[in-house]
């Protein structure tokens, strides 16, 4: 069984502007961000999700956006060094919770930036790590070492999607969504040397966060996309749950972003266990 | 470029991730340069990989520049830590652990400051003089007590001038030694080379030369490159001059007739007797103002006023007056000497090419034609890593030379008739 953190929007807003998408004068309509948390939530729970939830904290409005706590790896919880001044009291909040859930700590030395789920995705064995914008690569080599995995690490070139998995959505073992306007030349490289069927999103659809998306088994759930992509993932037998994320979109997320993976499907993990350099 | 550098380290999964190449891509794209160092490629997929490599800049802000970048891409910058000085406890001894040089040129930091080591040469110690600021390569023979030497490998830099693989067109064989390689583009780059030396005035021309330059008939040829002025310095043994007056004496090397190649009568004789013969008239100059010696290679050298250096061996007769019998006085005048070299030529002759080659920075153009492919390796198996080869019978190969260059340079008996003297090609 899966399970998922995540942590109600009560004091979602946005009250600065630490990427791209955010700004003082678009503020989110709470009642309407509430409404598109929720609906996620139960989108989860359908999916047969169990949903965890912390509790949110006054003046942490992006606590929201529970991807970028950490990285959990087995009973692991590698905490992120927020680049933010904003964000980084919330890594003590996601600590203390991870700890009284008998998860053990690991935390990267000071000043090396890492946001967690949010900079680093599993595809298999192999982890893919986004730097620049908010992690720094050498980040990635403590990371390494922590989880004993190979880390592969992608430059993100384009600050709308400063975080990887704005811009790269692993399906399943052999396939992976992504926006190549994104990486560079070596990132782009590095993604079609390890993903088998590494399908390109258009950038229509990457500017609605679709690469943003919750993939559990075959459902996957992510904002309003084009005809194109619902229909491409419907050919690929996943079972698409669109919803509307506009109100987080605002402050630079969407589902994905809202969701921290604790646990993966156990079928999940045995087929993610595949040695992928064997399919190339 | 070797006007700034600094030394990364990368480390992590810098090869599947593609790091690497962008690391050496991003240097070259901002103009500047690198030379990996040390490299150690994890075996395993969850192995890392870690990279040493030494980035150079044309100045100080492009490095800045790039080094900056390369932080991004996880480099990071060596501590540069100061040299490590020692006394000499005595003369001719370096303390334990001294530095070894190679033919790199090599920079030692005192004092927060890189201080370039002088006379570059492979083999020696670097000595330090902290009060002046200055460090110079030291051979091991003229070390005197209470000088201070640099020790270990901390503090201690090498410029690396070229990368195997990116030499230019000068570099037309540089992938081995091979007698199968074309000659004639590498001997006519030889000589623009040799006439931009010359038209700059920029640094000399040395020829290394053994006896079989006489032997194969090229003296003639060589004798008219010095005669028009295209080598500043020639570095021989007592072969190779007592067989070039033989050859002037008697026609003959070797006892061997240059002209039609045969044996002569008592043929073996001829080069005792030249000998004697310069000997008895006080020496190689003085037999050429009596007009004992009117042509080859050592009578070039006098008229052209070249320099030559003698440098004998236990095989020797005679010797000649001239030739330096004691080997450290030799090797002292050869450095000494060598010092403003651009072109090292060398001519056949195994034991004068490595003992030169051992004295020349890496910067020195080093070629080395020789009929036997194993002379040019051997030379390159010493750490004269800069030295071309050309495998071929010397004759034919300064034949062509000559022909390349702009003026007639074979002395062909026109030294006997002014008048048909060639004009000076310099």
């Amino acid at each position: 069984m899966a399970e998922v953190l995540m942590c109600r929007p009560e004091y979602y807003t946005v009250s600065y502007k630490i990427n791209p998408w955010m700004s003082l004068r678009r503020k989110p309509d709470k009642s309407r961000a509430v409404q598109q948390w929720t609906a996620l939530y139960r989108a989860l729970q359908k999916t047969g999700i169990t949903v965890h939830l912390i509790d949110p904290v006054p003046e942490l409005p992006d606590m929201v956006f529970t991807a970028n706590a950490g990285l959990v790896f087995d009973h692991l919880f590698i905490r992120s060094n927020f680049r933010y001044p904003q964000r980084q009291r919330e890594s003590a909040y996601f600590s203390e919770w991870a700890r009284f859930h008998g998860m053990e700590l690991r935390q990267l030395p000071e000043g090396h930036y890492f946001e967690g789920e949010g900079d680093a995705l599993f595809f298999g064995e192999v982890l893919i790590a986004g730097y620049r914008f908010r992690s720094d690569i050498k980040s990635h080599l403590y990371l390494g070492n922590i989880i004993n995995r190979q880390v592969l690490s992608v430059e993100l070139v384009n600050p709308d999607y400063y975080h990887l998995d704005t811009c790269f959505c692993p399906l399943d073992h052999t396939s992976a969504l992504y926006y190549p306007g994104a990486f560079d030349l070596y990132g782009r490289r590095v993604l079609q040397r390890v993903v088998p069927h590494l399908i390109p999103v258009p950038e229509e659809d990457a500017r609605k966060f679709c690469c943003n998306a919750v993939v559990h088994g075959k459902n996957i759930i992510l904002n309003i996309c084009s005809a194109w992509l619902e229909k491409m993932l419907l050919d690929l037998d996943f079972i698409p749950t669109i919803l509307n994320f506009d109100e987080f979109i605002k402050a630079g997320g969407s589902s994905k972003c809202m969701v921290l993976f604790l646990k993966k499907q156990e079928n999940i993990a045995d087929e993610s266990s595949i040695d992928i350099t064997a399919l190339l | 470029m070797t006007a700034a550098s600094k030394t990364i380290i990368i480390q992590g999964h810098i090869i599947d991730s593609l790091s690497l190449s962008k690391v050496f891509d991003e240097v070259i794209g901002r103009g500047g340069d690198y030379f990996l160092e040390e490299i150690d490629i994890g075996k395993t997929k969850t192995d890392l990989s870690r990279a040493r490599i030494k980035i150079l800049g044309p100045d100080e802000k492009t490095l800045s520049s790039i080094l900056n970048r390369l932080h991004q891409l996880g480099a990071e910058v060596l501590e540069e830590a100061s040299v490590t000085l020692m006394r000499a406890t005595s003369d001719g001894i370096f303390p334990e652990d001294f530095y070894v040089t190679s033919n790199y040129d090599t920079e030692v930091r005192c004092d927060d400051k890189w201080i370039k080591a002088q006379n570059t040469c492979m083999d020696c110690g670097i000595r330090v003089d902290t009060t002046l600021k200055t460090a110079e390569c030291i051979k091991m023979n003229d070390v005197k007590k209470g000088e201070q030497y640099v020790v270990g490998m901390k503090g201690v830099r090498i410029n690396y001038t070229e990368k195997p693989g990116k030499r230019k067109r000068f570099a037309f064989m540089d992938s081995g030694v091979s007698s199968e390689k074309p000659k004639r583009a590498m001997i006519m780059e030889t000589a623009r080379f040799m006439e931009r030396i010359k038209s700059t005035q920029c640094g000399r021309i040395v020829a290394v030369c053994g006896p079989a330059v006489v032997h194969t008939g090229a003296r003639d040829w060589l004798a008219g490159l010095i005669s028009n002025g295209y080598i500043d310095l020639v570095i021989a043994g007592n072969g190779l001059a007592v067989h070039d007056i033989e050859a002037s004496l008697f026609g003959t090397s070797l006892g061997v007739s240059l002209k039609d190649g045969v044996n002569t009568h008592e043929g073996h004789r001829n080069h005792m007797h030249a000998i004697n013969r310069i000997r008895s008239s006080g020496g190689i100059r003085q037999a050429v103002q009596k007009g004992i010696l009117t042509d080859g290679i050592m009578h070039a050298c006098i008229q052209k006023n070249c320099g030559f250096i003698l440098a004998g061996s236990i095989r020797d007769d005679g010797p000649l007056p001239e030739v330096i019998t004691d080997t450290l006085q030799a090797q002292k005048r050869m450095k000494e000497k060598l010092k403003n070299a651009r072109l090292v030529i060398m001519l056949s002759t195994m034991l004068h090419s490595i003992s030169v080659g051992n004295m020349l920075p890496q910067s020195v153009r080093t070629l080395c034609v020789d009929i036997s492919p194993s002379v040019v390796t051997k030379l390159a198996d010493r750490g004269s890593h800069q030295a071309y080869g050309i495998v071929m019978d010397v004759e034919a190969f300064l034949h062509e030379l000559c022909e390349f260059l702009p003026h007639p340079t074979k002395n062909e008996q026109v030294l006997s008739s002014p008048a048909d003297k060639p004009p000076c090609g310099c």
